[in-house]
């Protein structure tokens, strides 16, 4: 009988140390998987919403030949996507840790600055027609694509 | 600030990446913590007092009192 109760006692104790192993395996397995599903869930946003950009467009001058309203519906597609594309890129800057959120923090405060400064110094350079050609919004866009890029790059080898 | 995290986890057996995943942070904040390049938040230094059992002032050490 003693035997008996010894070993249902053992099988108890087992059971709760593999419950609570498999807790924290469970938890470090479930934080990965969230990363994951969340850097994924950004790029489909992302991706979404620039297909909705170019359909934008192009849409209008290939497909439907300036058509208004389905103009109107892409654009609203485009910001419907568009606000989708920051509440997803949110949820990822939540789930970084601290040193991950210092980095992009950082990469954004340079990147905004270097594109306000140097955006708006481009526009004047258009403005006093210094430059033969007009300073478009794309460009803008391009140098804020490389300068968060580079700063991402800079920033992480920093902290390596 | 200084720490002796890179002693206890020695002292451990520890890898960086095995502390990492037990205090839910990434591989490259360990390091950069160990080699005095970022200061955790209080939240990540009690997780790192709880594991090693200790006081958070016998891990992280002010420079300006040393």
């Amino acid at each position: 009988m003693l035997y008996i109760w010894e070993n249902a006692y053992i099988c108890k104790y087992n059971f709760t140390f593999n419950q609570i192993n498999m807790t924290m395996e469970t938890q470090k397995n479930l934080r990965s998987l969230e990363a994951k599903r969340l850097t994924t869930r950004l790029a489909a946003w992302t991706g979404a919403w620039m297909l909705s950009f170019a359909l934008v467009n192009f849409g209008s001058r290939f497909l439907w030949d300036y058509n208004e309203t389905i103009s109107i519906i892409a654009v609203l597609v485009n910001l419907v996507l568009g606000a989708g594309m920051v509440i997803s890129n949110i949820r990822h800057l939540r789930n970084l840790d601290e040193l991950q959120r210092k980095i992009s923090l950082e990469a954004m405060g340079i990147t905004l600055g270097v594109t306000l400064v140097v955006g708006l110094a481009y526009s004047n350079l258009d403005i006093a027609n210094v430059i033969p050609f007009d300073a478009e919004i794309s460009h803008v866009v391009i140098l804020m694509g490389l300068c968060y890029l580079f700063s991402i790059l800079i920033l992480n080898s920093r902290y390596k | 600030m200084k720490n002796r995290l890179k002693v206890l986890r020695a002292e451990r057996d520890m890898t960086q990446a095995g502390l990492a995943e037990e205090t839910g942070v990434s591989r490259q904040t360990i390091n950069a913590i160990e080699k005095g390049k970022f200061d955790p938040s209080l939240p990540l230094a009690f997780r790192f007092s709880k594991l090693f059992g200790l006081a958070i002032e016998d891990i992280f050490q002010d420079e300006q009192e040393l």
